[in-house]
């Protein structure tokens, strides 16, 4: 039982308490927020699995199509899985936006947080002009914010 | 009467690791039962007064249990169940 996909909960790398992303996954995941606002958008950046590089952009449908409530639906959560093992992907970055509060983790998110692996990306779209675009870990109920390093480039 | 098991990462740490197990039983509460004699805090992440718990999802052959019977969902032989937890949240406060 080898590999990364593998590991141990306790020998997860929680490396560093950087973001490090490329501009165009940032501009793709506020047009996502910024198009389903008022309800909160949602989705994940999948990447090779211990790379910690978020690669592949997934928006997902907000099953909830709620202001305040985000979740993916069942069938598209198995199917994203699947499609991650196959190509021995993790969620890198998990986003939603909040869309009436700011950027920072509420009870909810941290209390169903459960990817101690990930970088939880949250965007604020309360404001029309400009956005918060914030990213924390979410392990054990704890959060920690971490700076967002934005690459630019493809 | 055996059923592969796939786990998710956050709930490895019951599994020593591994990323699939075996169980047996004839339906998903027998099952999670069988599961619990070998990976002892495993029931109590899926099960909460005898249900299923809301934020996660569990599939046999890819369906979904809450369609199929929930926890009392029947199970055959080679049958293939994956565990998710839900991936949610938002701003609202419960």
């Amino acid at each position: 039982m080898a590999g990364p996909a593998h590991r141990n909960l306790d020998q997860l790398p929680y490396p560093s308490t950087v973001l490090t992303i490329r501009r165009h996954l940032v501009d793709a995941i506020v047009e996502h927020a910024r198009k389903d606002h008022p309800d909160e958008a949602c989705g994940v950046i999948a990447g090779p699995a211990g790379s910690d590089r978020p690669e592949r952009f997934v928006p997902m449908l907000n099953a909830a199509r709620s202001p305040t409530f985000y979740e993916f639906d069942s069938m598209d959560l198995l199917h994203l899985y699947r499609e991650m093992d196959d190509n021995d992907e993790e969620p890198v970055v998990i986003y939603h936006s909040h869309t009436a509060t700011e950027a920072y983790p509420s009870r909810t998110d941290i209390g169903l947080a459960n990817e101690p692996g990930a970088h939880y990306v949250l965007v604020s779209t309360r404001d029309e002009d400009t956005h918060e675009f914030r990213s924390f870990r979410i392990v054990d109920g704890e959060v920690t914010e971490e700076e967002v390093q934005v690459i630019d480039g493809e | 009467m055996a059923v592969e098991v796939r786990i998710p990462t956050i709930l490895r740490q019951y599994t020593g690791g591994a990323k699939t197990v075996e169980g047996t039983g004839d339906t998903l509460a027998a099952l999670i039962d069988d599961l619990e004699s070998r990976h002892p805090g495993l029931r109590d992440r899926l099960v909460e007064n005898g249900s299923l718990r809301r934020f996660v999802n569990v599939y046999v052959n890819d369906e979904d249990v809450r369609f199929l019977g929930a926890e009392k969902t029947q199970l055959s032989d080679g049958d293939s169940v994956t565990v998710l937890p839900a991936v949610a949240g938002g701003s609202h406060s419960r």
